[in-house]
């Protein structure tokens, strides 16, 4: 037992590496699938529409922690070593692409339908006026709550803690086994936390002013 | 793949599942109540004239909304034991989750008040209503209608995040997959069928708010 110390604190920034990597890795995959998602959820084909929704459904109504265990437990059954930093990526990253493919299908409809008609108006194929008309526009409506959501991201691989990843949450739990200061420790783990979060919420609260002026 | 799934093994522990589904019921509508209060409190604060009440209300809500609620949770459980309270672990999942949902509820009952227009209250003095009667009948049901939605989702949100509790022996649903693991030590049939019981919480819960929107606010004679 010792007192919590400056290098200790050292301890929890070099594990928030592995929080910053798993939150990238999570949005860089959310972002693949969540991408496939939308476009599923807004293609004229009915079972594609309806295959999107239940996939929505089912991960936005089940917690991440389930999400995290069942992928834990369940990858090996089929055969596929896991360990949990695998199960860390595989799970957030499906979890953050029900959120980000619900967030950029409402940008997509959120350009006005008369956009698409002036599109057809000036003779543009179905394809020239998603990629040329209705695309760039909401991509910059969807900027913010893409930002917005990382918030979510970083936060959620705290839960990872619990199936043994070594990210700042466990590096936390390890230091308090150590130094017998959880008070200290949390509090400190929670404004490293609170840095990272709050970068990400100003961003987001810039860009959608910037974009709000500029229309 | 050579694993056999047994989920009969699990079936045996049914009492089990039902008592998690009715304490995890329990702790979200105890938390959405103090959640509420909390929200409501905030929200009132954030329009305060003094500034240090506007202050002290927005660092909650950025700090709140900027931490992880696990952490936030090893807080009140494990860290304030060191300056001399002492909590259960129930009562420490009910107070952290409260707190964290306060601070979305601050957020989501100012945006509602905000989104009530100035001329709807201007309208109401006009006709010779005091303050109070025009927030009462006019600005409070518009409030209500345009935050409905969000706090629906907001207590989906709780509800799935009350399975976090489970990591510091809260007994809620998820900590019952735990106990029957580690009876069966069938741990992916264990989580998956909890899992699969939030699936259908959560669907029974969207059915049922919705009907509530559509009666409340949508079927509504007009007053």
């Amino acid at each position: 037992m010792r007192e919590f110390a400056l290098s200790d604190f050292g301890f929890l920034l070099l594990a928030t590496r592995w929080t910053v990597l798993l939150a990238l890795a999570a949005t860089v995959g959310g972002g693949i699938i969540g991408l496939a998602i939308a476009v599923l959820r807004i293609v004229p084909v009915a079972p594609l529409n309806w295959f999107a929704i239940g996939y929505i459904n089912l991960i936005q109504g089940t917690p991440l922690l389930g999400q995290l265990f069942v992928l834990f437990f369940g990858l090996p059954l089929i055969g596929l070593s896991v360990d949990a930093w695998t199960a860390a990526v595989v799970a957030l990253s499906l979890y953050s692409s029900a959120f980000f493919g619900e967030i950029w299908r409402g940008s997509l409809q959120s350009v006005p339908h008369r956009q698409w008609e002036a599109g057809a108006a000036l003779g543009l194929t179905y394809r020239q006026r998603f990629t040329d008309v209705v695309l760039p526009q909401a991509i910059r409506i969807s900027i913010a709550p893409t930002v917005g959501f990382l918030v979510q991201i970083v936060k959620n691989t705290s839960l990872t803690a619990l199936i043994g990843f070594v990210e700042l949450t466990r590096a936390s739990q390890i230091m308090t086994a150590a130094t017998f200061a959880p008070l200290t420790v949390y509090l400190a783990a929670a404004a490293i936390y609170f840095v990272l979060c709050l970068g990400l919420s100003w961003a987001s609260h810039v860009l959608e002013g910037k974009i709000h002026v500029a229309r | 793949m050579d694993y056999s799934f047994k989920f009969a093994a699990i079936w045996r522990y049914r009492d089990e599942i039902y008592e998690g589904v009715f304490l995890t019921l329990q702790l979200s509508v105890a938390t959405m109540v103090l959640g509420l209060i909390i929200g409501l409190a905030f929200a009132v604060m954030r329009n305060a004239q003094a500034a240090w009440l506007r202050g002290i209300a927005r660092g909650y809500v950025e700090a709140i909304r900027n931490t992880p609620l696990l952490v936030q949770l090893f807080i009140v459980f494990y860290g304030l034991p060191s300056i001399g309270i002492r909590l259960a672990a129930n009562e420490a999942a009910l107070i952290a989750l409260s707190v964290n949902l306060g601070a979305y509820c601050a957020e989501i009952i100012r945006a509602g008040i905000e989104s009530v227009r100035v001329s709807q209250v201007e309208a109401g003095r006009s006709l010779g209503m005091t303050a109070s009667q025009t927030f009462v009948h006019v600005v409070l049901f518009q409030a209500m209608k345009a935050i409905y939605p969000a706090m629906a989702s907001q207590f989906i949100l709780l509800m799935l995040a009350t399975s976090i509790v489970s990591s510091i022996g809260a007994t809620e649903l998820f900590h019952q997959a735990a106990f029957i693991e580690s009876r069966t030590y069938r741990s992916f049939e264990a989580y998956a069928l909890i899992t699969i019981v939030y699936l259908g919480l959560t669907l029974v819960f969207r059915a049922l708010f919705s009907a509530i929107y559509w009666t409340v606010f949508i079927r509504r004679p007009a007053r």
